[in-house]
């Protein structure tokens, strides 16, 4: 007695439900944070910029600095948080033989000198940004974050939020071995 | 002890509604009369068991009882005993017990006041509130359980509410809100029973059409009163932003909107029927998905509440259950339904159609809007923003067809109406809506724009539409003094919606086109004029409230040299989360408000200060409030209230459908 | 003790969730920024409403008060004062923050549909209100065999009934 095509036409809500229960439900079961944004500058070199080392004002940096060896780009502050507890994790990686270059953000010259003195520093180079310039132009909305970045100077990926065991090895390290 | 009783009544209330969604069906299955009439026992068992759950909690509030997690991080003894009483319902566990609460408050009132209907149809309807009861109750207390101790070690005091929910506000919008939402459950109940039984007729349309309108009309007024609040509560001048919160409250009354329209042609004239039922499904469903959406944590939002993966699962897993099942059994079952009303293009049938058709044109930007950017970002496009503009323009696009419509629709005749006739009154209402058009931008307009002629066209258009249909039927038969007497509350209840609109639209378009910012930096003494107004600021004071302090700059505003208004605009700090908040002075006005907001200190000791002059921003919530008015004129309808009408009706549109569905 | 650190644990979680409620700022941000003319200041009030600031919950950088967004408004207000276009902004931040700083999504393969579905949908309904109308048999004929007893039956009984 059914029409067959009619039951098929009403089907159509249920259909259109059940795709968009399928899209609600995958950032549920993979725990996406909406929050988390990717990188726009994924693919391009890092931007140019001039700016002092953190322990020598006399001492500047431009982008050159990024080409010749893999690296990351850790950028940190003292008022943040998670970067104290990310820094533990960055001097153990450092320990690893990776190069690190730091990127001071909006802070104070002195408190971040005494936090690494304190804490160790991990840094290959360590760059101040106090008034956020170069933190503009690579688009960081909230330290700590950290760039993977080629030899050629290339930025690959970002990651944002603290850095460790599980974020590194379940993600990064494959991104950074793949990286030339 | 007390905590754990409301708990124990929370879980008694659980199993009342298990055994409310069973055995009435059961009964309905085997004719065991004593289990159909047992529905309406079990309804009114559950709602005692969770109004008592609710009580409890909110007296473990007043009492300041910190031992209970829930009062612990939500409230503080130096609040007022009202904030403290509104804050049960100030986060996700206790918002929930006020959604199943008001839940069975509908079931109850479907219960009682279905007597007229046959008892069978009662005993389906409650199984399926029952099914939604239980399910929620679950979710509470396996997920989100309000009584949880957090003995031996409790606080001494609580951790305060949210400042920005310490308001007037908040007291009364989410039961507002929330009466709408869980409103639209009777509809979907009723829709769903309608189905089970294979009997969607006429009746079923006058059934659930009051519970519909009910349900719609809470709507309304709570989402006004939420754009209200966040109006001159955030100090943005604002009132409505798009924010995925706001979005999941409109997508259901943009559905319930247009299943009050349709469930009137239901009734009246038999078509539309399958239609009729999608839409009553789709607006309690869009509830339940505004549920998922700010409770899941899958968007970012304003506020969204703490968000919760599992949280989030369990209300998906429930939505799939609930919304895929009805959509299946509506597939099934709205395939045997035949609708054989006859009507012609040119009829009000065609006319309402269009309406529901360009309301859920409305839905779909809404939902996509809402839920793009999440696909978007999961299939590796990347994070987008949909925001105000996007929404801004795809509304005014819509708003066009849908007001000129609305305008011309409400002239036109059932069946079949001769376009000849409308000529004359078309033209008579154009030339009267650009003439008032004229008119009040000349005196209220400072200069004009294209969108502000024709937002203020488009209300206009309305009004006269509505004020002619008016004339037009009073004089059908009478002389005008008398025949608008006799108009019927119905009638009047469209006329006030669509009135509403109108007063609404009108509103939109002159705080949209004409509002004035400005930021500016005042040391006390200086003073600023536009518009016509002088603000001069006065002083500031120390502010001390009970659980905050702060400072209050003061300012007198004068217009032509003559005082008209006093200004308090309050900088807060809460003591108990160090949050500083703005408290905005607003002077309110039928045609303007005046709106000061404090900003810092500046290091040279003046204020940044900013404020707004926002033209008719009142009528942007007096006219939600007008179609409410015309909502509750509905319900009052003799037609919904006379005794003598019961189940077995007969008039004449139920009969001819008999026959036709024989 | 086991239990100890376990309330303990249960009430840092509970705080830490119950700040993610209306976690945004409440503060309205207010700043005075002189312009050049009339035109950079609409251009820029304009752009602060149109940029999303990243950091937030849900803000445009003109309502929030978070550090990014004081810095998005005065690199806006540094941007929008060298004269540089309303469209010459939005690139700059997007280029940088990518799509998500802008409230105005771009049009790629999905967002096409923001605009493609309501009018699809409009369409569609149209049609099948049209087919609807012309699907109604002409009057009269509407009536299978079976109902059109039925029809007469309650005729005669109508007739019976008006007549004693």
């Amino acid at each position: 007695m059914l029409n067959k095509r009619r039951v098929l036409t009403l089907l159509v809500p249920f259909i259109i439900f059940i795709i968009g229960a399928v899209l609600l439900a995958t950032p549920l079961l993979k725990g996406s944070d909406p929050s988390k944004l990717d990188s726009a500058l994924v693919g391009q070199a890092v931007p140019a910029f001039t700016l002092q080392d953190i322990y020598d004002e006399n001492k500047q940096y431009d982008a050159s600095i990024f080409k010749g060896q893999k690296m990351l780009l850790n950028v940190w502050a003292t008022w943040c948080p998670t970067c104290y507890a990310e820094h533990t994790y960055l001097n153990k990686l450092a320990k690893q033989g990776l190069y690190i270059v730091g990127m001071n953000y909006k802070d104070d010259r002195k408190k971040a000198i005494r936090w690494l003195n304190d804490l160790n520093d991990p840094y290959q180079i360590s760059l101040f940004d106090q008034n956020g310039m170069l933190g503009m132009d690579l688009g960081v909305y909230g330290a700590p974050e950290t760039f993977l970045i080629d030899s050629k100077g290339i930025i690959q990926y970002r990651h944002v939020g603290d850095l460790n065991d599980k974020v590194w090895n379940n993600k990064l390290l494959a991104i950074y071995e793949g990286m030339e | 002890m007390l905590p754990e009783i409301g708990q124990f009544t929370l879980i008694l209330a659980c199993i009342l509604s298990f055994l409310q969604m069973v055995y009435p069906l059961y009964g309905v299955q085997t004719g065991h009369q004593g289990a159909i009439r047992s529905a309406r026992i079990l309804t009114i068992l559950q709602f005692i068991a969770v109004a008592s759950s609710f009580a409890i909690l909110a007296y473990s509030f007043l009492i300041n009882d910190f031992t209970v997690g829930y009062i612990a991080t939500n409230s503080n003894s130096a609040m007022p005993w009202y904030f403290r009483l509104s804050a049960v319902w100030g986060a996700h566990e206790g918002s929930l017990l006020l959604w199943v609460f008001l839940l069975a408050g509908w079931s109850i009132a479907v219960a009682l006041m279905s007597k007229r209907l046959p008892i069978e149809s009662v005993a389906r309807v409650l199984a399926v509130l029952g099914l939604l009861s239980f399910g929620f109750y679950l979710f509470v207390i396996l997920t989100s359980n309000p009584f949880e101790r957090t003995l031996p070690y409790f606080p001494i005091d609580g951790r305060d509410l949210n400042p920005l929910l310490q308001d007037f506000g908040l007291v009364i919008h989410p039961p507002m809100l929330y009466m709408g939402y869980v409103g639209f459950s009777v509809a979907f109940a009723f829709a769903i029973a309608a189905l089970l039984e294979g009997r969607l007729d006429s009746a079923w349309a006058k059934w659930s059409r009051p519970w519909t309108m009910a349900a719609w009309m809470f709507l309304t007024v709570g989402i006004a009163l939420g754009s209200w609040w966040a109006y001159y509560e955030l100090g943005w001048g604002g009132w409505w932003f798009w924010d995925p919160v706001e979005n999941a409250s409109f997508m259901p009354w943009l559905a319930g909107t247009a299943l009050i329209h349709s469930l009137a042609v239901s009734e009246k004239r038999g078509v539309f029927k399958s239609w009729t039922v999608l839409l009553a499904l789709s607006a309690f469903s869009l509830s339940l998905l505004g549920t998922f959406l700010v409770r899941s944590g899958v968007l970012v939002s304003v506020h969204a509440f703490a968000s919760d993966p599992t949280r989030g699962l369990f209300i998906l897993g429930f939505l799939v259950l609930v919304i895929g099942g009805s959509l299946l059994l509506y597939a099934i079952q709205a395939s045997k339904v035949k609708s054989r009303g006859r009507y012609e293009l040119a009829s009000r049938e065609s006319m309402l159609l269009i309406n529901n058709i360009l309301l859920i044109a409305a839905l779909i930007v809404v939902l996509l809007g809402t839920l793009l950017p999440l696909v978007h970002k999961e299939i590796g496009l990347g994070s987008i923003s949909i925001g105000e503009p996007f929404f801004n323009r795809m509304f005014t696009i819509l708003i066009v067809p849908f007001a000129l419509f609305l305008g011309v629709g409400s002239l036109f005749r059932w069946k079949r109406q001769q376009l000849n006739d409308l000529k004359k009154p078309l033209t008579l209402i154009l030339i009267l809506s650009v003439l008032s058009t004229v008119l009040f931008l000349f005196i209220f307009a400072p200069f004009l724009t294209w969108l502000a002629v024709l937002g203020t066209f488009l209300g206009f258009w309305i009004i006269v539409a509505v004020a002619y249909e008016i004339y037009l039927r009073s004089t059908h038969r009478h002389a005008f003094s008398k025949g608008v007497m006799k108009l019927g509350n119905s009638h009047w209840a469209m006329s006030f919606g669509h009135l509403g609109l109108a007063v609404m639209i009108i509103g939109i378009t002159m705080t949209q086109n004409f509002s004035i910012e400005k930021d500016i930096k005042l040391a006390v003494g200086d003073h600023i004029t536009f518009e016509h107004y002088d603000f001069h600021f006065d002083q500031v004071k120390p502010l001390n409230g009970p659980n905050y302090t702060g400072s209050v700059g003061i300012f007198t505003v004068k217009q032509d040299q003559k005082q008209i208004a006093v200004m308090h605009a309050e900088k807060r700090i809460y003591t108990v989360q160090r949050m500083p908040m703005t408290e905005a002075a607003i002077d309110a006005g039928i045609t303007r408000d005046l709106y000061i907001a404090m900003g810092e200190q500046l290091p040279d000791g003046a204020w940044a200060v900013r404020i707004y002059y926002k033209p008719f921003i009142r009528w942007i919530w007096l006219g939600p409030l007008i179609m409410a008015f015309g909502g509750l004129l509905m319900i009052c309808d003799r037609r919904y209230r006379s005794k003598k009408e019961n189940g077995n009706e007969s008039v004449p549109t139920t009969e001819k459908e008999g026959a036709q569905n024989a | 003790m086991i239990t100890f650190n376990k309330s303990n644990l249960l009430i840092a979680l509970m705080i830490a969730t119950s700040l993610m409620l209306f976690s945004h700022n409440s503060q309205a941000a207010i700043e005075t920024f002189e312009f050049d003319n009339a035109q950079q200041e609409q251009t820029f009030h304009e752009l602060t409403k149109l940029l999303r600031c990243p950091k937030c919950q849900n803000n445009n950088i003109a309502d929030s008060n978070a550090e990014l967004a004081k810095d998005l408004r005065n690199k806006t207000y540094e941007l929008v004062t060298q004269g540089q276009t309303k469209e010459q902004v939005i690139d700059y931040m997007v280029a940088r923050f990518g799509n998500f700083v802008r409230y105005d999504p771009p049009v790629t393969p999905l967002t096409i549909f923001l605009w493609l579905g309501p009018l699809l949908f409009i369409v569609f309904g149209l049609l099948v209100l049209l087919r609807q109308i012309k699907k109604q048999p002409a009057k009269g004929s509407q009536l299978d065999a079976q109902e059109q007893e039925k029809l007469q039956k309650l005729l005669k009984q109508h007739v019976k009934d008006t007549k004693s």
